[in-house]
């Protein structure tokens, strides 16, 4: 008669690996918490740059990414000044929906009142903006109202959102007056800031009839706004310089800002590398930890592999079931760092007004990486299991 | 019945096993011993006469270095380690003098266990081992842990899972050596059942007075044997 081949179920040997762990539930737990150390930080990293790329992404949906800035490439000549016809030229282009512009008054300056010494500067500009200044650049007003074509010829001022703060103002109701350019002007409202114009944040914006009538200004922007059809934004953005100012097109720069928040965006990348880097050696340690804990177990156990044997376990089965117990060490600790870096993403996100995002890549790896680390830490104190003779295994008691 | 007619379960024919050593230790120093179908012998010898290094051999968890070992009539020295697993999964049930049980499972659970290597599904283990669990008299005992037993029955229990799989033969290396003198007897009386029931049982004892109660009796000596009796019995 022959004898058949002895035979442990797959499903037995998750059992018999789960059950070994079960015997010792403070030691698994103690020794996968390494492995979900290493998992929930590089989750969490990726997690919350995901996140954070997410929040950048829907802010330019909304924003839109057609919007190019034109203004004086020698910026640190604070005159510099593009031509007044610089406006009428953009709009003729085909590709350019809309057309909006600021021209900073030079040499005046805005103060709470107007017993403020003169002298005592601050950073906020005085400019001239086109009554649809708003619409270009997609800003909204917080409180208050903009400019329209009649508040626009007179002393009334729209304050950028840091501007309003320098200055201590938050009401609008009309009988706020500020002290601009040697006249008072009325605080007609105050825009929220401004992602794709950032420079309107510390302005002061007037009407353009009011600034040339009050403060005589010249008339000549400083930056032009435009908004371009989407498929066309390289070549409008080729042309532009040569139509703001054909006489001197090298004195003009064209730059489109919703490059600059992307690249915004992107700037935490050296620190997410390192941070994921970190959160490989908590799983390099924590493999090793597991790695510990298993040649441990091995040669605790050396009665276990003795009987197992006598009951007619191959080497093979031995070798597995304490390799599936490494991995499940392992997993318990990937699952449980997932978890934790989930966790960790959301409570960051939300504490941050972002929207989560987890990209499942990031799962199927932190998945990927528990299995191979368990693996490499079990397979050593299971081989040396596997190898055990069945009789020192009995007699170690 | 006849011992000489019979293929028997176990033969060994001028068995040498030697621990490397200075000097080397011959634990078993040609050692040739027949055990046909349904006996019940004890094989006993004072402690260092090379009865563990029998057991090892006689349940092929050692290799002899010199002589044949047959275990149910397949030659062990010409055979896989993976072969000697299947032989130890389907035709050998151990029992250990330290039982041996896995501590936080139940009595069936540590019983179904003596067929985890058999590829049978635990639904089917289980419904083996509980009835092998009635066998040994443990039936009101199936969700007891081991903590929960008495020495006694833990060493039922050990049986039992010896017995699930139906062997060839059991082997129980000092079966009583952790019991006392009552429940020693009773495990005693339990292999003689089985015994009667047609098992074939190897008792591996220093305890002359274990091995006086059993039908066959062979005597080990510094790695030989001394005396092979075979009582008859009234
Ligand atoms: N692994 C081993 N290495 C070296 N010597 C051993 C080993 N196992 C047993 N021996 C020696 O072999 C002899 C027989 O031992 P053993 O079979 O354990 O006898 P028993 O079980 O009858 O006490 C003893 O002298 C013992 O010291
Ligand atoms: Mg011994």
């Amino acid at each position: 008669m022959s004898t058949p081949r002895s035979r442990l179920r797959p499903r037995d040997t998750v059992r018999v690996a789960f059950s070994g762990l079960r015997a010792r539930p403070l030691r698994a737990v103690l020794s996968a918490l390494g492995i979900a150390v290493g998992i929930a930080a590089m989750v969490a990293v990726v997690g919350i740059s995901a996140s954070s790329r997410e929040q950048v992404n829907q802010q330019l949906d909304a924003l839109g990414t057609n919007l190019l800035t034109v203004a004086p490439s020698q910026s640190f000549v604070s005159t510099a000044q593009l031509p007044a016809a610089s406006v009428d030229m953009v709009a003729r282009l085909d590709d350019v929906e809309s057309v909006s512009a600021v021209g900073i008054v030079p040499d005046a300056a805005v103060y709470r009142s107007d017993e403020i010494d003169p002298n005592q500067t601050n950073a906020i500009a005085v400019s001239a903006a086109r009554t649809d200044l708003l619409d270009t650049v997609s800003a909204t007003v917080a409180s208050g109202r903009w400019l329209d074509d009649v508040l626009s010829a007179f002393p009334v001022v729209v304050l950028g959102s840091d501007t309003a703060e320098l200055l201590g103002i938050s009401r609008t109701e009309g009988d706020v007056q500020v002290w601009l350019g040697g006249e008072w002007f009325t605080v007609a409202g105050v825009l929220d800031p401004v992602p794709l114009a950032p420079e309107l944040d510390t302005s002061a914006l007037i009407g353009w009839p009011a600034a040339e009538s009050l403060l005589g200004f010249d008339g000549a922007p400083t930056t032009v706004y435009q908004r371009v059809a989407e498929g066309a934004i390289d070549e409008v953005r080729t042309l532009l310089p040569a139509t703001v100012d054909p006489a001197a097109p090298e004195e003009v720069a064209v730059s489109r800002p919703s490059d600059a928040l992307a690249a915004q965006a992107a700037t935490d990348e050296t620190l997410t590398t390192l941070l994921l880097a970190l959160g490989g050696v908590a799983l390099l340690v924590g493999g090793i930890g597991v790695a510990n804990t298993m040649v441990i177990a091995v040669l605790e156990r050396r009665s276990e592999v003795g009987l197992r044997r006598a009951l007619g376990a191959t080497r093979a089965h031995i070798r597995r079931q304490f390799l599936g117990e490494s991995v499940l060490l392992a997993a318990l600790g990937g699952g449980g760092g997932a978890l934790l870096g989930g966790a960790a993403t959301a409570a960051f996100a939300s504490s941050r007004d972002w929207p989560f995002a987890l990209p499942v890549w990031v799962l199927a790896g932190a998945a990927g990486a528990t299995i191979v680390v368990g693996a490499l830490a079990g397979a050593y104190p299971a081989a040396r299991a596997a190898r055990m003779p069945p009789t020192a295994a009995l007699s170690a008691v | 019945m006849s011992v000489t007619t019979a293929e028997p379960v176990i033969r060994l024919r001028g068995v040498h096993r030697r621990y490397p050593g200075r000097p080397p230790v011959r634990a078993l120093d040609g050692v040739s011993l027949s055990v046909a179908p349904g006996e019940l012998v004890a094989i006993v010898g004072p402690s260092g006469s090379g009865k563990s290094t029998l057991l090892n051999i006689l349940g092929t968890l050692d290799r002899a270095d010199a002589g044949e070992v047959r275990i149910d009539g397949r030659d062990v020295g010409a055979l896989s380690d993976k072969q000697l697993s299947a032989l130890r999964a389907h035709r050998i049930g151990f029992v250990f003098q330290q039982f041996f049980l896995s501590p936080g499972v139940s009595a069936l659970d540590n019983v179904a266990d003596g067929l985890l290597y058999t590829g049978l599904s635990l639904r089917e283990r289980r419904r083996r081992a509980a009835r092998t669990l009635a066998r040994v008299g443990l039936a009101d005992r199936v969700r007891h842990r081991p903590n929960e037993l008495s020495g006694g029955q833990r060493q039922r229990v050990a049986v039992a899972r010896a017995l699930v799989g139906r062997p060839s033969f059991l082997l129980a290396d000092e079966p009583t050596g952790a019991l006392d003198s009552a429940s020693g007897a009773a495990v005693l009386k339990l292999l003689h059942e089985l015994h009667d029931g047609g098992t074939t049982v190897i008792v591996i004892t220093h305890d002359h007075g274990v091995a006086a109660e059993l039908p066959r009796q062979v005597h080990i000596l510094d790695g030989r044997i001394e005396s092979d009796e075979t009582l008859e019995l009234v």
